[in-house]
């Protein structure tokens, strides 16, 4: 028999969503050596190997079901600046939070950010993220000058898109199934303000924000956020915020407002009430009642301030999910599911509203809905499209969870009609032949071939992995 | 462990899994099916290897739940977190441990032998424990799950006819006992199981009959007591009677008795 992975390593790991979990072996090596370590232990054991960052995915991609995870957080020093080029290396488990306050003395700001900080650069390169910025500058990934990263064999590679070209693509959007970035250097973005110029816009259906949204693509961010529960032609109402960064000498003050202070996000609300508190006030608005005056609220509220400018600082108008500190917990004990589908900008307006009508006549409405302008990516597994897309949270409870995922298919269907894709971090719900359906054999075959010179052992392996590309991963 | 090929899994309709110990027959073998029935996805194991198959082949062949087979004698204490280890990492989680693994020789008064004995306490009491600690250890860490212990209400009152079988089954209810206390506080739940007479091999050795239940109702039982997450449940039910009754005769009675 194979010799044991130790029981005092064995952790229960949580999906971020907390809708499931694992229980895993899990391992925090600090060095590249460790991962070594690691490697060769899980080898020893017969065992697989996931790779998670600060465990930000939804659902399962950085889960790994009763077998190893590596969690590369301590993995967590900044290797080289350059505040001239803003050229920045790094090791895999900064997070951009990390990675903003490092820079933005300098005047730099990450090109590319999520809705929250907390990610690492590790898992931002592996799902290849993008921000509301997508449609102007492309993904994470976009903005990767070049990676180095350990193979589970032990073999280090460098890449680039100059240098390893297919690698550099299909590890970038890899979801950590090829390799393990050690090492990754990016370019960051000229900022000349602390501050960022913000407008606010009412749109009163679907038709309507998808119609603004691609007015305001080439602004330099814009982000809708649609009421999922109004119904009939309002349906898809909603607020799009669209911000600018400002221009040299806009900002007469520039030195004092890139100061990190500036920036942090406050801990109270009004100045009064605890924000670490917030969560709790919400849980009794978590449901379809208590969701339908808050979406209701804030659309009537987005019609008062309809047009309405304001600055606001980088921190604060990126990192909306980090505003409510803990505020999925209001969610629990079922927890939450995003389901986040790109569908090609001719097809949205009517797959969009066929989906948020679907939610609807389910009885499972989407208590929060959010649309973004995307653009085509250069990546293996790319979830992008010219189009747009439509993130929806759902409250999951355990009576809800079936008819969660049989809505879940009936939306799949919608958005494989209308050619559209689909985003791992955010998933739970994809069966393999939807997965295969998007992606197509193409990539499949690349990425299987990519596989097997890369992990020819298939010790990466996630239950995501395990759930959608069971090809993949050889049979013992 | 098999080849049957494992559907691709539904994160928000996780299949509840569990694990058997002692399925090849009798109880096990009956509420391995019961549990197939309810969807379960199931690794079972068991010293008869063959007698295993045929019952993994009939549970894959019905295709509600799904089975995977093991070979292991309990005996073999050393091999438990091992093959626990392989077992959890072949069925991706674990809801439910059943500890089934079970026996018993004839009911002789006049026979003392420590071989034999130590055999019972074996495989009844020292297996369970070399079993359920590192599953009471998972679940711990997992805040959740649920151990079941088949005991026996033999286990209640030291016969003179099986008295190593007796205190193998009554230091298994103590000791199940005390991981409920122990895990009560983590959301684990601890079931002890006390059958009587149940129509299985084991009972050709039983001392006497009084008209004994189907394993496949004894099974139906045990199941019920599960959903119920019961602490303690008396299969069938009137036992528990019966033995409050038997408990409660005093011991200078209860020698003179034929029981």
């Amino acid at each position: 028999m194979s010799p044991l992975l130790p029981p005092d390593h064995l952790e229960r790991v949580d999906s971020w969503g907390q809708a499931q979990h694992a229980m895993a072996y899990v391992f925090r090596p600090s060095t590249v050596e460790g991962m070594r370590a690691a490697f060769d232990l899980a080898r020893r054991a017969g065992c697989s190997v996931a790779l998670r960052g600060a465990g930000r995915s939804y659902g399962d991609a950085a889960l790994n079901s009763e077998q190893m995870l590596l969690d590369l957080t301590r993995m967590r020093r900044v290797l080289d600046w350059d505040p001239e080029a803003g050229v920045i290396s790094v090791e895999p488990g900064v997070t951009i939070g990390d990675l903003w306050r490092y820079v933005l003395g300098d005047g730099w700001w990450p090109a590319v950010v999520p809705g929250t900080m907390q990610v690492t650069i590790g898992g931002c390169a592996g799902m290849n993220v993008h921000g509301k910025n997508n449609w102007v500058a492309g993904t994470f990934g976009e903005h990767i000058l070049s990676f180095e990263a350990l193979l589970p064999g032990g073999e280090t590679v460098t890449c680039s898109p100059q240098e390893n070209a297919n690698l550099f693509h299909a590890m970038i959007g890899g979801l950590g199934l090829l390799g393990c970035f050690t090492r990754v250097t990016l370019k960051l973005k000229r900022v000349h303000s602390g501050w960022m110029e913000v407008q606010a816009l009412a749109v009163p259906h679907i038709e309507g924000m998808l119609e603004e949204i691609d007015r305001l693509k080439e602004a330099d961010y814009v982000v809708g956020w649609a009421d999922g529960m109004a119904r009939g032609r309002a349906l898809g109402r909603g607020q799009i915020h669209v911000a600018r960064e400002l221009e040299p000498g806009e900002d007469p003050a520039p030195a004092q407002s890139l100061r990190l202070e500036n920036q942090e996000l406050p801990d109270t609300l009004l100045g009064l009430l605890p924000k670490s508190l917030m969560w709790r006030l919400m849980k009794p608005f978590v449901n379809n009642p208590g969701m339908w005056l808050i979406n209701s609220g804030k659309y009537w509220a987005s019609r008062l301030s309809h047009g309405h400018r304001f600055t606001q600082s980088h921190a604060a108008f990126h990192f909306l999910l980090d505003y409510i500190p803990g505020w999925k917990r209001s969610y629990l004990p079922g927890g939450l599911i995003q389901y986040q589908a790109f569908v090609p900008k001719e097809q949205a307006a009517q797959a969009f509203r066929e989906m948020l009508a679907r939610c609807q006549a389910a009885h499972l409405p989407t208590y929060l809905a959010v649309l973004k302008r995307h653009r085509p990516d250069p990546f293996l597994l790319t979830h992008a499209v010219d189009g747009v897309s439509l993130a929806m949270d759902f409250k999951v409870t355990q009576r809800n969870r079936a008819r969660l995922a049989s809505l879940a298919q009936e939306l799949d269907e919608v958005v494989l009609q209308a050619g559209g894709r689909f985003y791992f971090a955010k998933d739970s719900t994809l069966r393999p032949e939807t997965a295969r359906a998007f992606l197509g054999q193409d990539a499949l075959k690349e990425l299987k071939r990519l596989k097997e010179r890369c992990d020819p052992e298939g010790l990466l392996q996630t239950n995501l992995a395990r759930r959608l590309f069971p090809d993949l991963i050889p049979t013992a | 462990m098999d080849d049957s090929p494992i559907e691709a899994p539904r994160p928000l309709e996780p299949r509840p899994k569990a694990i058997i110990i002692g399925a090849s027959s009798g109880i096990g073998a009956a509420l391995a099916r019961r549990l197939a029935s309810e969807g379960y996805f199931l690794a079972l194991a068991a010293r008869r290897g063959d007698l295993l198959q045929d019952l993994r082949d009939e549970i894959n062949a019905q295709g509600k739940g799904q089975c995977l087979t093991y070979s292991h004698d309990v005996r073999q204490a050393e091999q438990a977190p091992e093959l626990l280890q392989r077992m959890l990492r072949d069925l991706g989680g674990l809801d439910l441990f059943v500890y089934c693994a079970g026996i018993m020789y004839p009911s002789d008064p006049e026979r003392f032998d420590a071989e034999q004995d130590l055999e019972i306490l074996q495989v009844n009491l020292l297996g369970a424990v070399a079993w359920l600690d590192p599953v009471a250890l998972r679940f711990r860490r997992e805040g959740g799950g649920h151990i079941v212990g088949i005991g026996s209400v033999a286990g209640d009152r030291g016969r003179r006819g099986t008295p190593a079988y007796a205190a193998s089954k009554a230091g298994l209810h103590t000791y199940l006992e005390g991981l409920r206390n122990r895990l009560a506080r983590h959301g684990v739940t601890v079931t002890t199981i006390k059958p009587g007479q149940v129509q299985t091999d084991m009972l050709k050795n039983a001392p006497q009959v009084r008209g004994p239940i189907t394993a496949e109702r004894a099974a139906e039982l045990i199941w019920r007591a599960i959903r119920a997450r019961k602490s303690t449940a008396y299969v069938p039910a009137r036992w528990r009677w019966v033995m409050l009754v038997i408990r409660h005769i005093p011991s200078f009675i209860f020698r003179r008795m034929n029981l």
